[in-house]
């Protein structure tokens, strides 16, 4: 049989050879390859790294978790629990009032109840501004406003998820089926009635599966905010590594590692049954 | 047959490539056989068709031999090897000597036919020839002799995904025929083909088996088609082989046996 | 109780029991209000305190506008932005060689079950800290900078990305390997032509991903004294230089919005 006129045969009568790519391709790969090996080479070399710190490292923290044994529970009472329940009201009420911020907002950018293009992306500008600046950023912000305490970390948590909950909640709103909205709107309903009586038993599942998973996002972000004065458990954490008590500390840890288990279990199995 | 000849490890090729297969039992779950007690010797020529009901250890048997299943006691001897016993190195080895034709093709469906035909050399192969697709061009060369053989060198480029049924079963087949096998295994490889694919394909099979003189050892839901191509055939029911016979001697009252009722021959 | 009757008598139907109050929705809303009063009070929020605070933020937007361009705090800026840029190139890197093995162990398709579990349990722990407290605990261990900086996010990325490798490994169809594996192929040949093929394309979405959050997040852990961009917004801060900080902010904002459409070219390469 002849040599099928795809694969580059050098000779009549030589073997057919193959090659995994084009030769433009390859070139495409290799450049591709070769700019990131000098980003990476540029990194090092540019980073000030004391290569002596990163040799020292694995001991330096391995030294620091021996100081945090044995944990110092009796700390917990006291301090760490009031901590732990500011931070879980702080999670919960940042989540309530971000979706009542998120609700209009992605009722705004949902192009099948906004009929206008501009208030469309007005609604997508402040998603996307919203989410793309860090909780952490948000409770410098706050903390500079209000002070240090709850309130600027509970808004901080707020404003943050407004993004991410209303970009889901926008999308949930999308792909709700038109056939019994426009069967209510042909009966003569108003447009609050639409919105309740058409959308929201469509919406409701989502609507729900993504508070509860912003929920579980936000008692993690929320445990780390009172390190820039944002209330909560942060704060303990803050004050006893401020004062080198690495027992108290170790006790923080691993109270955040308990919770964040605990709420991940949590909402997964709520979720697991919404949907 | 006689399932206690003894193995004559330095006999002629034939002698070698004669398959052994001694009480072999499987069990998924305690207390619950799928074989029991299997004993066949299956010579070292000609296609072996294993019909029977869905669920009764056909492809259990097929994959014991190869050991994509684990039997759970038993003797299978091939090449003078208890393959039942054999671990990592020495199992990959013995696995290098027996092709297998899958149900569902098995191929890797982001890659060229042509890159699916060499995975059938992988077993000889140091990994970074694989990782780089450095295959040697003899290999490379066979690949596409072998493509020639199941007529799709005009395919060697496309991805497998973009091939029709039939045509990934060929390339399945030249994969198995790359690692020149001394024995093939074929696992329902008609059984997601339409009726005139799967003519062909048992086609394919029987003939360059035939050319290479490799024994086969077909496992087929199709009674016609194990007829038309096999040179005996084994008939399985209940984990247990209740037919072993020349195609001829397959009659009716075999196939109540195998199969159970008799309304589906009419 | 008409509400949960089968169906109202046709002689008393009125508009109404169309839409039948719904008594769990509205004894929810009460629970919810009740919560959010109840846990205001909890956290001292009160209107008084909430209107000063408007007070002062006026004063606060006021001081941000027009944001700060001088030349010196430019150079700052550039200066901490590149910084975070190697934090982010470097901590992908390393948490992308971690995470490639990590995640083939995590995986049960592949790996034996107590590989997996060691591996799984390892990935939860990388999870499960925030990447602010992980940078903590390295600002303490190997001091301020950006190789604490650089270690926080290659914990975070290994928690990330190992377990999104492990998942795709454990969606990936096993027939291919199957049938690798009959043809007598050693584990890596398998892992090379049967595994790589069918998640590779993935894998470089995850990549881009990680570099993408890393450049996010490395804003973060400057915050703590992880170095980069997030240090010297840190210091604005603290001097009140809040024009300066809308100019990072602005910055942070723009260049996380071009290295999203970097990564989706990226993932176009590769498929």
């Amino acid at each position: 049989m002849s040599a099928p006129a795809l694969i580059d045969a050098p000779a009549a009568d030589g073997p057919r050879r193959w090659h995994r790519f084009s030769v433009l391709e390859r070139i495409g790969r290799s450049t591709f390859y070769l700019l990131a090996l000098l980003a990476i080479v540029w990194s090092f070399r540019t980073i000030e790294i004391i290569p002596e710190f990163l040799v020292d490292a694995p001991t330096q923290t391995a030294d620091l978790f021996a100081r945090m044994w044995p944990i110092d529970w009796k700390w917990y009472p006291k301090v760490v629990h009031p901590a732990l329940v500011e931070t879980l009201h702080i999670a919960t009420l940042g989540t309530i009032l971000a979706i009542a911020m998120a609700v209009p907002t992605a009722l705004l950018v949902a192009r099948n109840i906004t009929g206008s293009i501009v208030l469309n992306n007005i609604g997508r500008f402040i998603l996307v501004a919203t989410r793309s600046v860090h909780a952490m950023v948000w409770a410098l912000f706050f903390v500079a406003v209000f002070g240090p305490g709850a309130l600027a970390g509970m808004l901080a948590i707020a404003v943050h998820s407004v993004g991410f909950t209303g970009k889901f909640l926008a999308e949930a709103i999308e792909e709700a089926r038109p056939g019994p909205i426009e069967a209510l709107r042909a009966a003569g309903a108003p447009p609050l009635s639409i919105l309740i009586k058409g959308y929201w038993p469509q919406v409701k599942p989502a609507f729900l599966s993504i508070a509860v998973f912003r929920w579980d996002i936000n008692v993690r972000e929320s445990a780390v905010l009172g390190l820039v004065g944002g209330g909560g458990i942060g704060m303990a954490l803050d004050s006893a590594m401020s004062n080198l008590y690495w027992d108290q500390v170790g006790l923080v840890l691993l109270v955040i590692f308990g919770v964040v288990v605990v709420t991940e279990t949590l909402t997964t199995w709520v979720r697991s049954r919404i949907i | 047959m006689d399932a206690s000849a003894p193995i004559k490890s330095s006999a002629a090729e034939d002698g070698a490539r004669t398959l052994h297969i001694r009480h072999l039992f499987k069990e998924y779950r305690a207390g619950q056989p799928v074989l029991r007690d299997v004993s066949l010797t299956i010579e070292g020529r000609g296609l072996t068709a294993i019909i029977g009901p869905s669920g009764t250890g056909k492809s259990t048997l097929v994959r014991c031999i190869n050991r994509l299943v684990d039997p759970t006691s038993g003797e299978i001897i091939f090449r003078g090897q208890n393959l039942a016993g054999l671990r990592g190195r020495e199992l990959r080895h013995a696995r290098r000597r027996i092709g297998m034709v899958f149900q569902e093709y098995n191929l890797v469906e982001r890659l060229t036919v042509i890159e699916n035909v060499l995975c059938g050399r992988l077993g000889y192969l140091p990994v970074w020839r694989a990782w780089l697709r450095r295959f040697p061009p003899a290999d490379i060369a066979r690949a596409f002799d072998l493509l020639d053989a199941v007529g799709l060198s005009a395919h060697a480029t496309q991805r497998a995904d973009q091939l029709s049924g039939g045509q990934r079963q060929r390339v399945g087949i030249a994969r198995a025929l790359m690692q020149e096998p001394d024995l093939l295994l074929a696992d329902e490889p008609t059984s997601s083909l339409d009726p005139k694919t799967s003519v062909e394909i048992m086609e394919l099979i029987a003939r360059r088996a035939g050319e290479r003189d490799i024994p086969v050892i077909v496992n087929i839901h199709n009674v016609d088609l194990a007829k038309r191509y096999a040179d005996r055939i084994i008939g399985m029911a209940r984990g247990t082989v209740v037919f072993d016979g020349p195609p001829q001697a397959l009659e009716h009252s075999h196939l109540i046996d195998i199969y159970g009722g008799e309304g589906w021959l009419e | 109780m008409s509400e949960f009757a089968p169906a109202p008598t046709p002689t008393r139907t009125t508009r109404r029991d169309a839409f039948p109050p719904n008594w769990p929705f509205r004894i929810g809303l009460l629970l919810l209000a009740l919560y959010v009063v109840y846990a205001s009070s909890i956290l001292d929020l009160t209107w008084p305190r909430f209107l000063l605070g408007l007070e002062h933020g006026q004063r606060f937007l006021g001081r941000m506008f027009p944001p700060n361009v001088a030349p010196d705090k430019l150079k700052l800026l550039y200066d901490g932005m590149l910084e975070s840029l190697q934090i982010a190139i470097l901590a992908s890197v390393a948490g992308t060689l971690i995470s490639l093995p990590l995640g083939f162990a995590s995986a049960r398709n592949l790996s034996p079950a107590p590989l997996a579990w060691a591996a799984r349990l390892i990935i939860v722990i990388c999870r499960t800290f925030h990447p602010v407290i992980v940078a903590i605990l390295f600002v303490k261990a190997v001091g301020f900078g950006a190789l604490a900086g650089v270690l926080a996010l290659t914990v975070a990325s290994v928690g990330f990305i190992s377990k999104l490798i492990g998942e795709s490994i454990e969606e990936m169809s096993m027939k291919p390997v199957e049938a690798l594996r009959a043809t007598g192929a050693s584990f890596l040949s398998v892992v090379v032509m049967a595994v790589m093929p069918q998640v590779l394309p993935r894998f470089i979405g995850f990549i881009a991903y990680e570099l993408d959050s890393n450049l996010r997040n490395s804003a973060l852990v400057g915050i703590v004294g992880g170095g980069g961009i997030g240090a010297t917004l840190f210091t604005a801060f603290q001097r009140f230089d809040y024009d300066f900080v809308l100019t990072i902010v602005l910055t942070v904002i723009v260049l996380v919005m071009i290295g999203e459409i970097i990564s989706g070219a990226m993932r176009k390469l590769f498929q």
